[in-house]
């Protein structure tokens, strides 16, 4: 069977492709869209904090032995934690200035950060192998489904919409967006206000460092793993409506998807679908897809 | 980031005595040796800093060897893989700091755009980096030396001995520019002329980050083997997801550009049983290992055939030198054509009339984990391709200083 001249069986592989790599889209603009909802930063080393993660996986298994599973859970949390030590040192300064301070400053940092890497491990990369657990695949009689891939989903998209669920629906998440509404009153019901927005700021990051991990066994590890990944996801960010939370998560696996269809038919322009799409958004609506205007 | 790296070594305290005497004949008494690469960018892993250090190596090998009466220094540059950078600092190496010759070049549109610059300066460029046929064909001129390998030799050591041993049916995985384009019609051809067949193409935007897509697509094609036309981190991420997919074992792939390095950044596992073509290997002789041997000691990591090259072609260059007496731009070209070239990177090479350094090149086959005894004993010399074999032949030349 074929639809438009292409077999179904290869329509429906790129499209589970596509779902594969909107989940890494919706992951990081998820990160992208938190810290800039509650801290109005453009967090420009979102890439460089991604591929941090994706190192230190790395680095654990092969100088400290330390599996997948325990990197999967220690590496965001150390690059967390970096991310705190950012925010408490140098992007708290400028919260009351314009955004471009805060792209300027963390775009000078992912670029620092890659140097260091690069020039410590490299460009050519490092191999990660899919941990045994998880190697192999499943014959879906379309195509072949590494079982990895499959995790990937399940992963990133339990993590996207916990972290929806618990901005959205806990107590917690109520004083988040409280206190980006109006920080003064926040504070006055006795709310420390400022160890949230740093609270906020590391649980970004290290969304980013998750996403890292998930993705070191299927990408080479190499220092500028993120910058090349980091345009797309912003592109994402904008067309979901910045600071959108559901927006970021939805759009991100649509445009996995899209992107999916277009290397099916047209393969040159898989790389500009993207940011057709975006210009096609802000024309219309200039607030994003989900964003309020 | 490193915009402008320039680091000078004056190679003078040891030639301090001698320079007294300079030759007239050099201009100034100095040779000056520039090196433009890629020292922050994807190649440079395997040209980068150790294409400088290669070039320092050179030139102090030169120094105690040869005792030249004139004094060298090098310079070198980041030149980022863009063209215009590129123009910029050769230009101005040229015109105002009086460099000699600029070497290395390792991307064909910085290649393209340098040696042009070079024909209108009259000075030399020495490619050891670059990897298109156009150099020495349409773009050819009289300044130009392509010195370590090309997409035709490449295509020719690889796609031949593959189509050859039963590997009938290709599909390419293409990457969407000048280069990916030229490898991938230098390698269709040589399987037609093999006997093998073409099934198809997949152009991937460059760079890209995943190609399940694509090799999905190579893999309802049926073809038994897939040709990566691409290099760098696209070449390994493709290898990487072939594995990861399945489609290895049942189809195999035929990297038409890598490296040693890359074969140290993916593994064996992932490699094992592929065929490369390659211009060196460390591991090839007792002269190929203690060169290389030296290299390691302060870059930590085996050199490449770029770097190699590097090596062998600057050394070459300062014989040409020494030889004409005078670094005047024809002179020293047309000694460097005369001379032969027998170092430890090639026997008995000769540089031809359109610039093509002429060598044996080498059909590799990765070997399995278990067969690698000792750290970066990576490949199994599978064949020797003649020099005379491994290049395009005059002949097929479409350089207009070729006369036929």
């Amino acid at each position: 069977m074929e639809i438009f001249g292409v077999p179904t069986a290869l329509l429906g592989s790129q499209l589970l492709i596509g779902l594969i790599n909107g989940s890494f889209y919706a992951i990081l603009s998820l990160g992208l869209a938190i810290i800039f909802g509650l801290l109005n930063i453009i967090n420009f080393a979102h890439g460089a904090q991604y591929m941090m993660g994706a190192f230190i996986a790395w680095l654990a298994l092969t100088k400290f032995n330390v599996n997948y599973w325990v990197a999967l859970i220690a590496a965001p949390l150390l690059v967390g934690l970096f991310g705190v030590i950012l925010e408490r040192t140098m992007l708290r300064k400028l919260y009351k200035l314009d955004h471009l301070y805060g792209l300027l400053l963390t775009f000078g940092l992912a670029l620092i950060i890659e140097g260091v890497f690069r020039d410590q491990f490299g460009i050519s990369g490092e191999s990660y192998e899919v941990p045994e657990a998880l190697s192999g695949g499943i014959h879906l009689g379309f195509m072949f489904l590494p079982i990895y891939r499959a995790w990937v989903i399940v992963a990133s998209l339990t993590v996207c919409f916990g972290t929806w669920y618990m901005i959205e629906k806990t107590r917690l998440g109520a004083y988040l967006r409280a206190g980006t509404e109006n920080s003064q009153m926040v504070q006055a019901l006795g709310i420390n206000v400022p160890l949230l927005i740093t609270f906020t700021y590391g649980y970004g990051v290290a969304l980013a460092a998750f996403a890292g991990v998930l993705a070191a066994p299927v990408f080479q590890v190499n220092p500028l793993m993120g910058s090349n990944l980091i345009i797309v996801v912003f592109a994402v960010v904008v067309i979901g409506g910045m600071g959108s939370i559901l927006g970021s998560i939805v759009t991100g696996i649509g445009l996995g998807l899209i992107e999916g269809l277009t290397k099916v038919f047209y393969p040159e322009a898989s790389a500009v679908v993207v940011f057709v799409i975006m210009v096609i958004v802000l024309l219309v609506r200039p607030a994003g897809l989900f964003g309020k205007a | 980031m490193t915009m402008k790296k320039a680091i000078s070594i004056a190679c003078t305290a040891a030639l301090a005595t001698l320079s007294a005497g300079a030759q007239a004949q050099v201009s100034g008494g100095v040779v000056k040796i520039g090196v433009l690469t890629d020292l922050s960018g994807t190649y440079s892993d395997l040209a980068g800093s150790g294409a400088v250090l290669a070039t320092k190596m050179a030139v102090e090998d030169f120094i105690a060897k040869e005792k030249p009466d004139f004094k060298i220094e090098v310079v070198s540059a980041d030149h980022q893989n863009k063209a215009d950078i590129a123009s910029n600092k050769a230009r101005e190496w040229f015109e105002r700091e009086g460099v000699d010759t600029a070497t290395e070049l390792v991307t064909t549109s910085v290649a393209l755009a340098v040696m042009k610059i070079a024909k209108e300066k009259d000075r030399i460029a020495l490619m050891s980096g670059p990897a298109s046929t156009p150099i020495t064909n349409e773009q050819c001129n009289d300044v130009t030396v392509h010195y370590t390998y090309d997409t035709y030799a490449l295509a020719n050591g690889t796609a031949k001995a593959v189509t050859k041993q039963g590997g009938k049916n290709w599909f390419f995985l293409t990457a969407d520019y000048a280069f990916g384009q030229a490898l991938e019609k230098d390698a269709s051809a040589v399987v037609t002329a093999n006997g093998g067949k073409v099934l198809g193409s997949v152009r991937h935007p460059f760079p890209g980050s995943d190609f399940s897509s694509f090799l999905l697509k190579a893999q309802a094609s049926g073809a038994q083997v897939i040709g990566l036309a691409n290099a760098g981190a696209d070449t390994t991420n493709a290898i990487k997801q072939a594995a990861e997919f399945g489609i290895t074992p049942t189809q195999s792939l035929a990297g038409l550009l890598m490296f040693i390095t890359d074969i140290h950044s993916l593994g064996l596992k992932t490699t094992q049983g592929m065929y490369l073509t390659e211009g060196f290997y460390w591991d090839l002789n007792d002269e190929t290992r203690a060169w290389s041997k030296r290299f390691f000691g302060v870059q930590k990591k085996m050199p490449t055939m770029v770097q190699a090259g590097q090596y062998s072609s600057v050394y070459h260059y300062l014989k040409a030198v020494k030889a004409a007496g005078s670094d005047d731009t024809k002179k020293v070209m047309a000694q460097m054509k005369k001379m032969p070239i027998n170092d430890f990177f090639a026997k008995n090479g000769q540089i031809r009339e359109d610039g093509r350094m002429v060598h044996d090149m080498y059909l590799m086959q990765v070997k399995k984990p278990a067969e690698s005894k000792y750290p970066w004993d990576y490949y199994n010399v599978r064949q020797v391709i003649p020099a005379a074999e491994a290049f395009q032949p005059l002949s097929q030349s479409r350089c207009p200083l070729v006369k036929k």
